[in-house]
């Protein structure tokens, strides 16, 4: 008997935690995102391209099931969220959802022959994928800090003509975010730091000096834009009004320095989002400066920094009284960790399958292991029966 | 300011959802049967030491990974259509329905895709021990997730271990070993995969035959088609069972469903079930006309079947809609155990119950805490006909008989069908006589189609002969949409359909090619 105990506002932010650590690690996973963008920069014969995509599709379905996952454990533990943001800004999730079909079936078709649409096509899906899923998962994301247009009303249930809960304000739906210039920065700023993580992930994995060193070129050229939209987007978040929640009434109003407010009320949360600052951009160092020794490790450094970074801004968007999911229509439509979460007897049941995650954790770890256990170059594609 | 529903987005929702259904149901049965045939027969090479085995589960497998990329790809489309179609839906019942789907993605998709891994680039990674345990999680893991979407989609054709909040507008999850247990949900799994896993075995042995016919490959072919033939009799047989099964729980829960597929329109004791016939065109709910062209029948069949009962009522489409009848089963509201109400009545209560949801949240906002409690005490009174209270017409309750009979029947015949063809495999492969009968070859080829309308066939009789319910008797589909315009819905549904038919084009000709480059020779090293 363990989580039955707990307040619902316990089991609400436990599982705004469990999001956030998602989220976190759907983002850290997307250097498959960002490789596969690098596919035709990186590799310039085929058997380098090979090689590529080879090393990418050891991982993709990661990247894809944690995805699945976020939605699955959003779905059961902010239902509200769920329907007011996919039935809602529609168009946006729809093209996310686009940018991942095509990736599911390129690596297992790309390579076969008499598949159709020909390599390059399949090429072309994985470069889709990797720039326009990073681009729009991050505008949906920076969503949860400048608000949509839609309004919440229970009572519709009672309409005949139109019951429906959660309705969209806008023609656009979901559309209009990628008019927003914050919007536009962080999901650049997503897909800057999927490419970072990508050259890193080569790095790591791929044994051919060739492609190395294309990679090296790649990290420096891409740190450069991602450090002027992502800190742009922080320095801006820092500086902008934010959604306050009254606790006691749920009214939800305007306060400046919101989200600076919410990082000084939790420092452990300021210090987790300079510590991840601070090891993404080591990870980006390290193997400019001592490239030889070094470069296989900057993926961990980079990738735990981005795990942190990814972890803080969402507690910063929900934590310490805050509208993850704020309305610009109707500021009280907005949605809460409080308002739009499960019943304390779903959340408690699972709150209990939650805890099956490390058990997850250590037999992928076990299973990755077993098959990584030598980095990849040309002769292996030569002689591995089952490539991409 | 609210604008009405327009009719248009319901259907088109349908479709949508609908098309990547039946897309979905392409690749997934083939995924949950053929997962385990290849762990079976790496466990027969792991046991045997025989590099032939290895050389067949590698093949197999090759057309495993082909089949089952594509499964993802739609999959992930169902899940989050739930959000960006059925939005209403989402906040009504996603208090219970969001867990299974979250637990299928903790507990199914990862162990799936972890150890698909290992299964494809492990061979000369890992020990031969660690390799056919990682294809044994793969089937699980793929069977797993089977598992728990099917208990959501269960759990809408009967909702237990609920109880509606008027407070937050939705339904609660009460007891989840409820929702888990449910006989629908039991019954639902159990005949899903067995059905994977008979299309699996088809299709395994369609392809043999083809290499029979071609003469390649026949040691191959003769090894696959005794594993695939011996597996698929015992699971066709235990389709049959699970069939018996599903259809004794819609008796129980959903008699219209039941009616519809017999195409019954006035019950009686002792009914019989139609074997073949021809529906009327045309015909509707109480213009006296004859329910059939023609008809064959076994009497008091349906009734003992539904019921357990050879003299048990069952009653007819009209018979629903007009109540009136004493219902044999107990599980009824308190107020219909001795004759059930008139889908107008249903329709009134509904509307009452509606009505009382809506006065319970204007009584709250004005602070009225009498009235709130007394449209509380009214909602909870009536909220059995919930759903009902969004019909605007009795009629609306009857789905397309016409299309659930045929498909109830394609279904059901085609299941009787693939018993009695592995039997008569069976009998010519222990005879050694196989290869030499081409008629049969051709047959167990031309089966691969027929496996799969089979089991198209079986999700429209679940799904088109639960209309127009999405949450039995408290949601129907038109209360259930997302508020967006028609023509964003149909250049989605368009979108969706050309990028299927590509994959599906495409997966068809890679996946015959590799059959016909046949099984490589690597395996044998």
């Amino acid at each position: 008997m363990m989580f039955e105990s707990l307040s619902l506002l316990t089991l609400q932010q436990y599982w705004w935690l469990i999001i956030s650590l998602l989220g976190a690690l759907l983002v850290f996973l997307m250097f498959v995102q960002g490789g596969q963008t690098l596919i035709f920069q990186l590799g310039k014969t085929e058997t380098e391209k090979k090689i590529l995509v080879n090393s990418l599709g050891r991982k993709w379905e990661f990247t894809f099931t944690t995805l699945v996952t976020f939605g699955g454990a959003f779905f059961a533990s902010f239902p509200l969220f769920y329907s007011t943001s996919f039935g809602g800004a529609y168009w946006v999730w729809i093209a996310i959802l686009f940018c991942f079909i095509i990736q599911a079936i390129s690596y297992e078709f790309r390579s076969k022959p008499n598949n159709f649409l020909g390599q390059k096509t399949y090429e072309i899906f994985l470069f889709i994928n990797g720039a326009l899923g990073t681009i729009l998962i991050g505008a949906a994301v920076s969503t949860f800090f400048t608000g949509s247009q839609f309004s919440i009303h229970k009572e519709n249930l009672a309409e005949l003509a139109n019951p429906v809960i959660s309705q969209w304000q806008g023609p656009a739906h979901g559309l209009e975010a990628i008019l927003n210039w914050h919007n536009i920065a962080l999901g650049l700023a997503v897909f800057f730091l999927a490419r970072i993580l990508g050259t890193l992930y080569f790095m790591n994995t791929i044994d051919e000096k060739t492609i190395l060193g294309r990679a090296k070129k790649q990290l420096l050229v891409n740190t450069v834009p991602f450090l002027v939209f992502f800190l742009g987007y922080v320095i801006a978040l820092i500086l902008t009004k934010g959604f306050a929640v009254d606790p006691a009434s749920g009214t939800v109003s305007m306060e400046d320095y919101k989200y600076l407010h919410n990082l000084l009320a939790m420092p452990v949360v300021l210090i987790l989002f300079l510590a991840g600052v601070v090891l993404v951009l080591w990870g980006i160092i390290l193997p400019l400066w001592k490239f030889e020794k070094s470069a296989s490790k900057g993926i961990w450094f980079a990738g735990i920094g981005t795990i942190l970074t990814v972890f803080s801004l969402f507690l910063l968007a929900g934590f310490n009284n805050t509208a993850y999911y704020p309305s610009t229509f109707d500021l009280q439509s907005s949605l809460t960790i409080m308002n739009s979460s499960s019943s304390h007897y779903t959340l408690t049941a699972m709150s209990y399958v939650s805890l099956l995650v490390p058990f997850v954790l250590a037999y992928i770890w076990y299973a990755w292991r077993s098959i990584n256990r030598k980095k990849i170059d040309a002769a292996e594609m030569e002689t591995e029966e089952h490539t991409y | 300011m609210i604008l009405n529903i327009d009719p248009g987005i319901v259907d088109w929702s349908r479709a949508q959802f609908a098309l990547t259904a039946i897309y979905h149901w392409l690749f997934v049965p083939l995924t949950l049967g053929l997962s385990f045939l290849v762990a079976i027969m790496e466990t027969i090479y792991v046991k045997t030491g025989d590099p032939e085995w290895k050389r067949i589960t590698k093949f197999w497998m090759t057309l495993f990974g082909i089949n089952f990329a594509i499964g993802i790809a739609t999959g992930i489309i169902l899940e989050f259509e739930f959000g960006t179609n059925w939005s209403n839906y989402s906040w009504f019942v996603g208090d219970i329905f969001g867990a299974p789907l979250a637990i299928e993605a903790i507990m199914a998709f990862f162990l799936e895709s972890t150890f698909i891994a290992v299964m494809f680039f492990g061979w000369n990674k890992v020990s031969k021990k660690f390799h056919l345990a990682s294809s044994w999680l793969t089937a699980i893991g793929a069977n797993l997730s089977a598992l728990w979407i099917l208990v959501a989609n269960a759990w809408m054709q009967y909702p237990v271990g609920m109880k509606f909040n008027p407070e937050t507008a939705r339904n609660e999850m009460q007891n989840f070993w409820d929702v888990l247990f449910s006989p629908v949900a039991v019954y639902k799994f159990l005949h899903t995969i067995s059905s994977g896993y008979v299309t699996a075995a088809i299709f395994i042995l369609g392809i043999s035959a083809w290499f029979l016919l071609k003469k390649r490959e026949t040691g191959m072919a003769r090894k696959s088609i005794l594993v695939a033939a011996i597996f698929g009799l015992i699971m066709s047989l235990f389709l049959a069972f699970t069939g018996d099964g599903s259809g004794y729980t819609i008796a129980q829960y959903q008699p219209m469903k039941l009616a519809a597929m017999e195409g019954l329109y006035k019950g009686q004791k002792a009914n019989g079930l139609v074997l073949f016939g021809i529906p009327q065109p045309g015909k509707k709910a109480g213009d006296g006309k004859n329910n059939f062209v023609l008809k064959v029948e076994i009497p008091g069949l349906l009734s003992l079947m539904g019921y357990r009962n050879v003299d048990a009522f069952v009653p007819g489409i009209e018979d629903i809609l007009y109540g009136g009848y004493k219902p044999e089963f107990q599980n009824v509201p308190p107020a219909e155990k001795e004759i059930a109400f008139s889908v107008s009545e249903k329709i009134v209560r509904g509307k009452l119950a509606l009505t009382a949801f809506g006065d319970f949240k204007k009584a709250q906002k004005a602070g009225d805490e009498i009235a709130a409690v007394k449209a509380d005490s009214t909602m909870k009174a009536n909220f059995a006909y919930f759903g009902y209270g969004y019909l605007q017409s009795p009629e609306e309750a009857v789905p397309n008989v016409v299309l659930t009979f045929y498909s109830f029947r394609t279904m059901l015949i085609l299941g009787f069908y693939f018993i009695l063809l592995f039997i008569i495999v069976l009998y010519f492969h222990s005879k050694n006589q196989l290869q030499d009968k081409r008629w049969l070859l051709w047959i167990m080829l031309w089966t691969i189609p027929l496996v799969y309308l089979a089991g198209q066939a079986g999700w429209i009789v679940a799904e088109i002969g639960r209309q127009p319910w999405v949450i039995q008797d408290l949601l129907p589909t038109r209360a259930a949409v997302s508020m967006i315009e028609t023509t964003s819905v149909q250049i989605t549904f368009w979108l969706f359909a050309v990028l299927f038919t590509a994959l599906l084009i495409a997966e068809l000709m890679i996946m015959t090619r590799q059959i016909k480059l046949g099984p490589k020779d690597g395996g044998t090293k």
